[in-house]
């Protein structure tokens, strides 16, 4: 375990709020290991969200550096983290964020497009991500003909078509019955077998306790580091 | 993102909402439409004078009678006989300019042949005449100079009259009789067309002058030696105005007028007559342009509107394709590329309707006009700049919004 793929050093973000400074990260120091499975968890106002905002590079810090697959990217601009989203990093929402009007295949291939990538390229690569997911069969449906666990499937599929280092779930079960959310941690823990890091920012132990490590944030900072040596292997009886 | 993408996804999100895209539409549409009508109206004034001008001459002028007075009424141009043909033939002899001066004098009455009729213009002209109105014959022959100075009883035949009278057979050589008295027809004149007023300028006969003025006119206002016109043709268009004030000059002096009385003739330049005409068509055009400029603003302004509201609807969308790897300008492109579909279809439709609506009045009113291949290219034009103008700020502020806040709106 000497290949971090991410590495913080005094990592802060302040807002400012009227006339107050609020401190919402107060100077995180963690690596992250490629391959991980990490689960950072804490009440709301912990600074969970706000770590998660800067590891995937939606925001950026108020002061330390952040080093992502070797690359310092604590100073680059929007443009610029926006293309590094796109090669780097595949993001999984509670509310699966689909665009309603377009087919489970057209919500893939979005970061393609973004990505310039050939059209004909794109059709394969989706392909395969949705069948990477098993719903091959739902390439040509809108988000609007599928249940939930299957809409984040798509919204996961999404994540994986540009085969980023690391995925970033935010609360992804949150908005599923526990069966389902249960399949698709199984899906996550399948991914990141195969060599996918994964970071889930959640406030459910349930959910936690599938990861190989948990961070816990309190107040802005970062209070237990915990390895979890015997993960919970997600089995849901209807794969 | 390509453009064909962006295209693609913008047309999405207009049929989302059908409704909504036609009535934000319908401001261009009526824009666009206006647009059309107006190049179409204008275009087809302009052709029009120039046909005209073809037609009857640039460098072309007529010379009338003045008014007279009697008993303190005046009775309107050409009622005061000052004209003669001597003054023709001096015009001629005196103004080098003048490639030829011809005198007419006209009148109504009914021609016939064998058990047809038909009423007509008649005009009895000088030798130069036709030459000065660049009219050609379509068969036969013009008069000598022995039938003009002998009053020979020759006639020289409008398209509309030999239409009328031989139906399709050939006039030369025939005999028609014009108030009672015979004339041999020596002569048909290719086809003029018809002045902007609509008057059927091929519904004339022509006969020598003398003729006319002796055997069919006579007893009328035309006694003696004068005119009713003099038609002046100029050597060339840029000659005319020249030509206009030596002609003042000239037929003063021989009328023996006083520096400080009015003349007692009027010259008419043919391209300041058509002008008159194009004049009405041009105000009107101008009035569509008002209405054009207008609903193009309202429109939009109108699609602003719409899509400062879609932007609003679709921050999270706009969140999620920033989170993805969208770029400011990906997203700036979308949105205005949206903007301008939206015009654009509504520029269609205007062309359609305008198109549509510009043939139609030619077809009732009568008016001619003409849809103008330019005319759609400048309202395509129109309507894009439009979009891309209307688009812009919307799409400036979707590519503005935060990617963090855009992913948290509900």
């Amino acid at each position: 375990m000497s290949d971090p793929i991410i590495v913080t050093r005094s990592l802060a973000r302040d807002y400012r709020v009227g006339t107050q400074v609020v401190h919402a990260l107060l100077g995180l120091d963690v690596a992250i290991e490629r391959g991980d499975f990490v689960a950072i968890m804490g009440p709301s106002g912990s600074g969970k969200s706000t770590s998660m905002h800067l590891l995937g590079c939606l925001d950026t810090p108020s002061s330390g550096t952040y080093l992502l697959d070797g690359e310092d990217v604590s100073g680059l601009d929007r443009d610029a983290l926006s293309s590094l989203r796109n090669r780097k990093i595949g993001f999984v929402f509670q509310s699966f964020n689909l665009l309603p009007r377009a087919t489970a295949q057209r919500n893939v291939e979005l970061p393609l497009i973004y990505g310039r990538v050939p059209r004909a390229e794109r059709r394969r690569r989706a392909a395969e991500a949705l069948a990477a997911v098993g719903l091959a069969d739902r390439a040509h449906h809108l988000p609007t003909q599928l249940s939930g666990g299957q809409m984040q499937r798509v919204a996961i599929a999404r994540a994986l078509v540009n085969d980023p280092v690391l995925i970033l779930a935010d609360e992804p079960t949150g908005a599923l019955d526990t069966r389902t959310g249960t399949e698709i941690m199984e899906l996550f823990q399948r991914l990141n077998r195969s060599g996918i890091t994964v970071i889930l920012v959640t406030h459910e132990a349930e959910v936690a306790r599938f990861a190989r490590r948990v961070l816990h944030f309190r107040d802005g900072a970062l209070v237990t580091d915990q390895l979890n040596v015997a993960p919970a292997r997600a089995e849901a009886g209807a794969e | 993102m390509t453009l064909l993408d962006s295209l693609l996804s913008a047309l999405d999100s207009l049929r989302a909402n059908m409704l909504r895209t036609a009535l934000t539409t319908l401001g261009i549409v009526i824009g666009v439409a206006a647009v059309i009508a107006m190049v179409a109206i204008g275009v087809g004034a302009e052709r029009r004078m120039q046909d005209l001008i073809r037609g009857l001459g640039a460098n072309v002028m007529v010379v009338i009678n003045g008014t007279s007075i009697g008993g303190g009424a005046r009775r309107g141009a050409g009622t005061r006989p000052a004209l003669t043909m001597n003054d023709a033939v001096a015009l001629e002899r005196q103004v080098p300019s003048i490639q030829v001066a011809a005198g007419a004098v006209g009148g109504t009455g009914q021609v016939i042949y064998g058990n047809t009729n038909w009423f007509t213009r008649i005009e009895g002209v000088s030798n130069g005449y036709l030459e000065s109105r660049d009219w050609s014959l379509a068969s036969g022959r013009g008069f000598s100079g022995a039938e003009e100075r002998s009053a020979g009883k020759v006639a020289v035949i409008g398209q509309t009259v030999a239409e009328k009278l031989f139906e399709g057979g050939d006039p030369v050589g025939r005999t028609v009789r014009i108030m009672r008295v015979p004339f041999t027809v020596i002569g048909t004149l290719h086809a003029k067309g018809q002045t902007p007023w609509g008057r059927d300028l091929d519904d004339v006969i022509f006969l020598p002058l003398t003729t006319a003025k002796k055997r069919v006119l006579g007893g009328r206002a035309v006694r003696g030696d004068y005119l009713d016109s003099i038609t002046v043709k100029a050597r060339s268009a840029e000659l005319v105005e020249q030509t206009e004030e030596e002609v003042t000059e000239v037929l003063r002096q021989r009328h023996r007028i006083r520096p400080d009385n009015p003349d007692d003739f009027i010259v008419r330049n043919i391209a300041q007559i058509v002008e008159a005409r194009a004049e009405s068509q041009r105000t009107m055009a101008f009035l569509l342009a008002s209405v054009a400029g207008v609903s193009l603003l309202v429109g939009g302004i109108g699609i602003m509107n719409i899509m400062l509201v879609s932007v609003t609807e679709r921050t999270r969308e706009i969140g999620l394709r920033m989170a993805v790897g969208a770029a400011r300008r990906d997203i700036m492109v979308q949105f205005v590329i949206e903007a301008v579909a939206l015009s654009l279809i509504g520029g269609l439709i205007g062309i359609a309707l305008g198109a549509g609506g510009t043939l139609l009045a030619a077809e009732v009113a009568g008016w001619q006009m003409v849809v103008a291949p330019s005319a759609i290219a400048l309202a395509v034009g129109f309507s894009g700049a439009v979009g891309v103008f209307f688009g812009w700020y919307p799409a400036l502020k979707a590519s503005r919004l935060d990617p963090i806040e855009a992913l948290r709106h509900e």
